[in-house]
Order: structure tokens, then sequence, then C-alpha cells
């Protein structure tokens, strides 16, 4: 099917996501939409989709004009999207999964041909999904791979994947990859989003790169990546400088730790962290670095083994002692667990003040957050509900609360979400903390940020630390491999 | 106590729960939904009046329970409209609403306080109500009661074995999924909370023409509203496990006769009241159940994990939280 976009806008209250995208896919192929985080990619995949509404423009299937407001009007057109974060339903079964949503109307639900077709499926494309198992126990890519076959068996014609690399392992990324080809080659049209040069590298046709709402430029392949760089970032990143690695006195120790939680929990866990280091934390998501992070920020207790931050042993599970003893974590879900959306940065500078009054002094908080946003850059003013910053923005906002002079700074994702300008700022900030003899602990799903920015790397996979290196003397592939389990 | 007296307890205990029965169906296919109508109690009582009201006039049992359900029907449309469609705080509408329908019954229904009218009679099954112990334990009971039972396995073979039951469920654990997959959430929250609605409605049908006959101040059937909810969480959302707990609530509440006849001591208040710090009992054990320590515990011990798996539940993860579009 070939797809055709003209002028495309797309408004999301004040923010103009997609301004004026045109675009053609031919038939047969696969066709890469490269972009920096919130170039506008996932928009316009959605708008696409109709499972969000453009403002305007419009949108051609083999040169007809069709309508997409709608995921059932899409879905009728023979347009299907597998989406970033999966849209399913982890309560339910792979088979209850694989039978929403089908368009013949009617109550009755024929669970044993769905069950075959099913089967069918995953012997045809080599996946190994059990129907009547709960969609809870399986991992991201696994979940992927059942979306993936659901779309199939509704016979789409024109398949979106955004960022279908993201979270899942190196075999499955292959198997994936495998299977796209081999759709493309059936005639199925494929649009391919991704900020990931490789993924686009080894699998598209052509390409459009999009930068901050608007075409800028697009490519077939060979592909030039220098000049695809260009065409995402305008200008290219250097990585930035590294001194030799600290090695202070041990600041966190944990042995044989075990504790539940994420996904596969953290078992038997034994390493010790010095003071200077720059640690980053690999693996697939829920590998158990969240574990890590929060046993060290003393908000889970070990079930057995010991914990010892900054040479004492803290009680565990008290995160008021951790903090007072300069442990900072800084959690991923910004919104969730670090800031409060409704309230302003000047009520936050009230909240964290290191010895409140019982009466608040405004003034004082204005002034401290006037001081921090001129410090950190904040894009905002003192009465800013922090919910109205942007993601980086945000980021800056709970990195100025922290405590004056952290020992122990652990993070969650730092830079999830972020474009690399705003992350880089905020690398430069860290490190110059860790010049002030702190010690980070960090975790990423981004190898390369890792392998920029940390001393040392521990890999998690399944619950365990499976790999403790040095980040000088080991190569991606080597990472990646232990990532998956290798 | 007897053969026989335990017989008569238990087919008590299946006649005293058929409204419970119904208002926690009718409760669990509308939170399964996603959606909370707090609005029972004052639901039930409207009911209970209106069914009583038009079946008085009427003459017809059948017209009193038709109207009975349209009342919750109606009444869960305003939770419905308000919480889907304006995005309005579905907990704050539901209890003015609980307040209101409550005030409403005894202002309305004051001209038919303690009167005589019709009441549902026994329908005993032809051939099995003469069969030895199961014939006055099961076949002896009004035609309510009958349904209350067809009820429960309805709701389940629906939510369990058919599209629409399967949408209903994955609605209420994933709107944007849903929404994403072709289903239009609000229309099926708002049908499924008209239905679930409908048979809260007949639960008040259930007191006023049933098993509580007539209307007055009070009627009897205050506070179940609030049990039947209780009991949704306690059941765990599962339709099969709300109906044990139904019958668990019925049977404390019938046990109150015999107890006070053994201990004429105790006031009789104690065994009306017990019921309920019970059932708050009950759902605190089982809130314990989620216990990390209890769990490590029983991941130990097969069997008890076995046990604490099919007695644990979650609430649908979209409950009560209104879907808005991109």
């Amino acid at each position: 099917m070939d797809l055709e976009l003209r002028d495309i806008h797309k408004h999301y209250g004040t923010v103009h996501a997609n301004r004026g995208i045109h675009m053609r896919v031919a038939s047969g192929t696969i066709h890469g939409i490269l972009g920096e985080n919130g170039a506008g990619k996932s928009t316009l995949m959605k708008v696409l989709s109709g499972y969000a509404a453009r403002t305007s423009g419009d949108i051609f299937l083999d040169g007809r004009a069709v309508d997409t407001t709608t995921p059932a009007q899409a879905n009728r057109l023979g347009i299907g999207m597998l989406y970033q974060d999966p849209l399913d339903f982890p309560s339910l079964t792979v088979l209850d999964n694989f039978s929403l949503g089908r368009p013949n109307r009617g109550g009755g639900l024929n669970r044993r041909a769905l069950a075959e077709e099913l089967t069918r499926l995953c012997r045809d494309f080599d996946f190994d999904l059990e129907p009547e198992r709960s969609l809870e126990q399986l991992t991201v890519g696994e979940r992927q791979q059942l979306e993936l076959l659901r779309l199939l068996s509704l016979e789409v014609k024109l398949l979106i994947l955004d960022e279908p690399t993201t979270g899942i392992s190196t075999p499955q990324k292959e198997k994936l990859f495998g299977a796209l080809r081999r759709l493309a080659a059936a005639g199925m049209t494929l649009l391919l989003v991704s900020h990931k040069l490789e993924d686009i590298e080894s699998l598209c046709h052509a390409v459009t790169v999009l930068r901050q709402g608007r075409v800028s430029g697009e490519m077939t392949a060979p592909f030039q990546l220098d000049e695809l760089v260009n065409l995402m970032f305008g200008t290219i990143p250097a990585p930035p400088p590294r001194g030799a690695v600290a090695s202070g006195e041990p600041v966190l120790l944990l042995h044989e730790a075990t504790a539940g939680g994420d996904r596969a929990g953290l078992g038997n866990c034994t390493v010790s962290v010095r003071r200077g280091q720059v640690v980053g934390l690999a693996g697939l998501e829920g590998s158990g670095q969240g574990v890590f992070l929060r046993l060290a920020a003393g908000l889970a207790k070990p079930v057995r083994g010991s914990l010892t931050v900054l040479g004492t042993q803290l009680k565990p599970g008290d995160h008021h002692g951790f903090r007072d003893a300069g442990v900072v974590f800084v959690p991923t879900a910004r919104l969730d667990e670090g800031l409060v959306g409704s309230l302003t940065i000047a009520e936050h500078c009230a909240l964290t003040e290191p010895h409140p009054s019982f009466r608040i002094d405004w003034q004082g908080a204005a002034n401290t957050a006037a001081q921090r946003i001129a410090r950190f850059r904040i894009q905002g003013s003192a009465d800013t509900p922090a919910a109205l910053l942007s993601g980086g923005n945000q980021q800056r906002l709970l990195l100025s609360l922290m405590p004056a002079r952290p020992r122990l700074l652990l993070l969650e994702q730092p830079t999830r979400g972020l474009d690399l300008e705003p992350a880089r700022w905020i690398w430069a900030q860290l490190r110059a903390l860790c010049a002030d003899a702190a010690t980070i602990v960090f975790s990423s799903a981004e190898l390369d940020e890792i392998m920029a920015f940390a001393d040392r790397v521990l890999v998690f996979y399944n619950g365990s630390l499976v790999r403790d290196l040095d980040t000088r003397d080991s190569d991606l592939d080597d990472l990646a491999r232990a990532i998956a389990g290798k | 106590m007897d053969d026989l007296n335990v017989l008569a307890v238990l087919a008590g205990v299946l006649a005293g729960a058929s409204p419970i029965v119904l208002a926690t169906m009718g409760e669990t296919i509308t939170e399964k939904a996603g959606l909370i109508n707090l609005s029972l109690d004052g639901t039930i009582l409207l009911a209970a009046m209106v069914a009583f009201l038009v079946a008085h006039d009427a003459g017809s049992l059948g017209l009193g329970f038709l109207a009975a359900a349209l009342v919750g029907a109606g009444i869960a449309a305003v939770v419905g409209i308000a919480g889907v469609y304006m995005g309005q705080s579905q907990v704050a509408v539901g209890f003015v609403l609980t307040l209101m329908c409550r005030d409403l019954a005894y202002f309305l229904g004051n001209p038919y306080s303690r009167i005589q009218g019709p009441r549902l009679a026994p329908l005993p099954v032809p051939g099995l109500e003469r069969l030895p112990l199961l014939g006055s334990l099961l076949f002896r009971h009004s035609l309510l009661v009958y349904l209350s039972v067809a009820v429960i396995a309805t709701t389940w073979w629906y939510l369990y074995r058919t599209r629409w039951g399967l949408e209903l469920r994955a609605v209420g654990e994933n709107p944007q999924a849903a929404h994403a997959r072709g289903i239009d959430p609000k229309r099926l929250q708002l049908l499924h909370a008209l239905l679930g609605g409908a048979l809260v409605g007949l639960a008040g049908g259930a007191f006023s023409l049933g098993i509580k006959p007539g209307w007055g101040r009070p009627q009897g059937a205050e506070g179940m509203g609030w049990i039947a909810l209780a009991i949704v969480i306690f059941g765990g959302w599962h339709p099969l496990k709300v109906a044990l707990g139904a019958y668990l609530f019925a049977f404390l509440q019938v046990l109150g006769i015999p107890l006070q006849s053994w201990w004429p001591s105790v006031p009789a208040q104690v065994f009306q009241v017990a019921p309920f710090p019970l059932m708050i009992l009950a759902l605190l054990l089982l809130g314990l159940t989620q216990k990390d320590t209890l769990q490590r515990w029983a991941d130990a011990h097969p069997r008890v994990r076995k046990l604490l798996r099919s007695i644990q539940g979650r609430a649908p993860r979209a409950l009560g939280r209104p879907y808005r579009q991109e």
C-alpha cells in the first residue's frame, strides 16, 4: 500500500508537535522515520494510526484520500501500529490479548480457532508464546512479538513500529528484524520509527529524518551516516572528556544481598563501590537495577545479606536515615516519585528546605527558587507548577533540589526521555559533583550513555549481577551479549 | 442443632442472600469495566420503594421489578455520564447520589409506609421439590432466588467466556490500549454501568417485594449497599468469589437467630450488628494476604501459595480513572 502524507500538523495544547510534514512511502518497502527524542516521530505515527487526531493535513493511501481519526477507522483501512510502550493488558492471558480488538462485531468468541491461529503464526515466525500464560510473565520482547502476530492476523497492509528495539534482547531483535524483512518482501509497507542509526541502517530502504516537528531531510539506502546524524542534530556531538578512575574508601558494600521487587528481584548480590567512582547499571528493564538502587537508597529492605553504606550499617529500609547520612536518590518516574506535579518550583524549594520553620518563608523560598532556576537553567519561573515543565526541565529541577553535598548519588535513568543536549548538560553537572568526591551510581537503558559517562559497569540479568567491568577496556558487543544473558 | 434446623438455616441463607447477590454482581460488572458506582446504598432503597409502589398500584410484581431495574439503571446512567463522558469524580457523584436517593425514597415513599402489598410467593420446582434434603434446601424458593443463582453463573460466563466480557475486562485494565484496538471505552463503560445498575435496582425490588416485604422507615435494607461494595472487594472482583462473600454475609446474618436463642442474656442488637464488623475483619485478613512477608513465607510452601493465590484478587487497574483521548 502506497502512503502519502501532505502537510500534517498536530497541536497538543500549546505544543506544536508536527509542523507541516510531507512524506511518501512506496509499497513493499521498509521506511525509516529517524529523529531525536521529541522530534515528533511518535506523534506523526499516532496521527496515522488514528490514536491521536491530527489538527490538519491529508493522508492518502494508494492515491485515495482517507480519514484516520480513530484506531477503528485506521484498522479498517489496514493500518496497524506497534506502540513504543506496549499497549496491551498485562493481567490478561496471551490468548485474551491476541483476541481483543477484532473488527467483526458480535458477542461470540471462538477461543479454539483463535488459539489455533496464534499457534500457527508462532510456528511461522519461530516465536514461542503459550496461549494460556499470563502476559505479566512475558518479557517486553515477547509482548511485542504477540502484538506483531495479532496485527498480522488482522491482515494489516501498513505496519507502523514505534521504537521496537527498546528494551528487547539482541536475539529477540534479530528475530524481529528477520520477520520484518520477510513481511516487506511479501508486499507489506512498513514504517520503522527509531532514534538508533544502527536499526535504520540494517533494515530500511529509505528514511525520512525529522527535527523539531519538521522534515529535515530524506535519503535512500545506502545511507551516509554522517549526513543522517547532521540531519538529526544539526551538529555532530563530541563525547565528554573523562578523568582517571578514582579509588577511595568503599562507600557502598553489599554482601550476598537478596531483595524482592521489579520483575526478577535481586539475588545474592555482592559488590563494593568506592568513593569517587561513577558506576553504570546496565541490563534489560526490571533485571534488578531498580532493586539495587532502592536497596542502596534505603527504600527497600534486604531479605538476606548485609548492606553497608558510607561505612556504617544503617537500618535497612530507613530512607530518612540514609538521606541524613548523605545518600541521594533520584527516581526515573519524575512526576510519580520525585516531584509533586501541582506544586510550583518555589513550593518545592520550601518543601526541601533543610531547616524548615513552622511558618513558611515564601520570600526566602522564591529567592532560592530564582537562584536555582538561574544556576540550573530551568525554563520556568518560581510559580510554574512542576507538571507544566518539560521532561528535561523537570530533571533539572530534581537535581537542583538535591542536598548541597551528596556523598552517594543514586540515579535511575537520569536522562530518560531527554534530548542529547540537555542530557549532556546534566552529565556535566553530575561529573562536577563527582570531582567533589561524591560517588554516582546510575542505571540506564542506553548502553552508549553508560559507555560515555561511567568508569565501571555492572550488568544485571534476571535479578543477578552477571558482569562487573571497567568501561575503558570493554566493548559494546560484549556488554550487549551480557545484557541478553549470554 | 438437628438436621432440620441446619437445612432451614442454609435455605434461609440462600434466600436471604439473593438481593445482596444481585447487587454485588451488578457492581462487579460495573467495576470490572473500570467504573465505580458508589450510589448502591441509596439506589437499593429508592428502587425498593419504587418497586413496592408500582407493584402495589399496578397490582403486578413483574412491573414492580421492571420499575426497580429502570431506577437502578437510571441512577447508574447519572454516574456513568458524569464520570465517563464529563470526566467528573465518580466517587463524589456516587456519594451524593447515595444520600439523595435515600432521602428521596423516604420522602416519596411516605404515603406507602406500613401498608399491605403484594409479595413474591415461593415457587417450588415440580418434582425436584420432593427430593430428600435437597428439595427443601434448593427447590422451594421464590423465583428471585433461582434468578440470583442464575445471575452468578451468567455473570461469570459473560465476563470470562464471551467477547464482550473480554472487552469489558480489557477496558477496566487499560482503556488506552482498548481504544487503540478500535474499542470505544466510554460507550462500553456506560453500557455496563447501566447493566450493573439494573441488577442493583433488582436487588432493591428483591428487598421490598421479597425478603423484607413492604415499605417503611427503616425499610430493613439500609447499609446493604455499603456491604455489597465491601463484598466486591472481598471477592477480589471475581464473580464466584464475590458470590461466596455474599453468602458468607447472609450466613452471619441468619446465624444471629439461633445464637440469640442460645444466649438470651446477650442483647439482640449485638447479633444484628455483628455481621458488619465481622465483614470488616474478613477484609482485613484478606488484606494481610497481600503482605510481602506472608507472600515470601508462602513462596516456600507450595500448597499455602496455591491457597493464597486463589483468595487474592486485584482491582481492575484503571478502576475509577476516567479515560481521556489524546
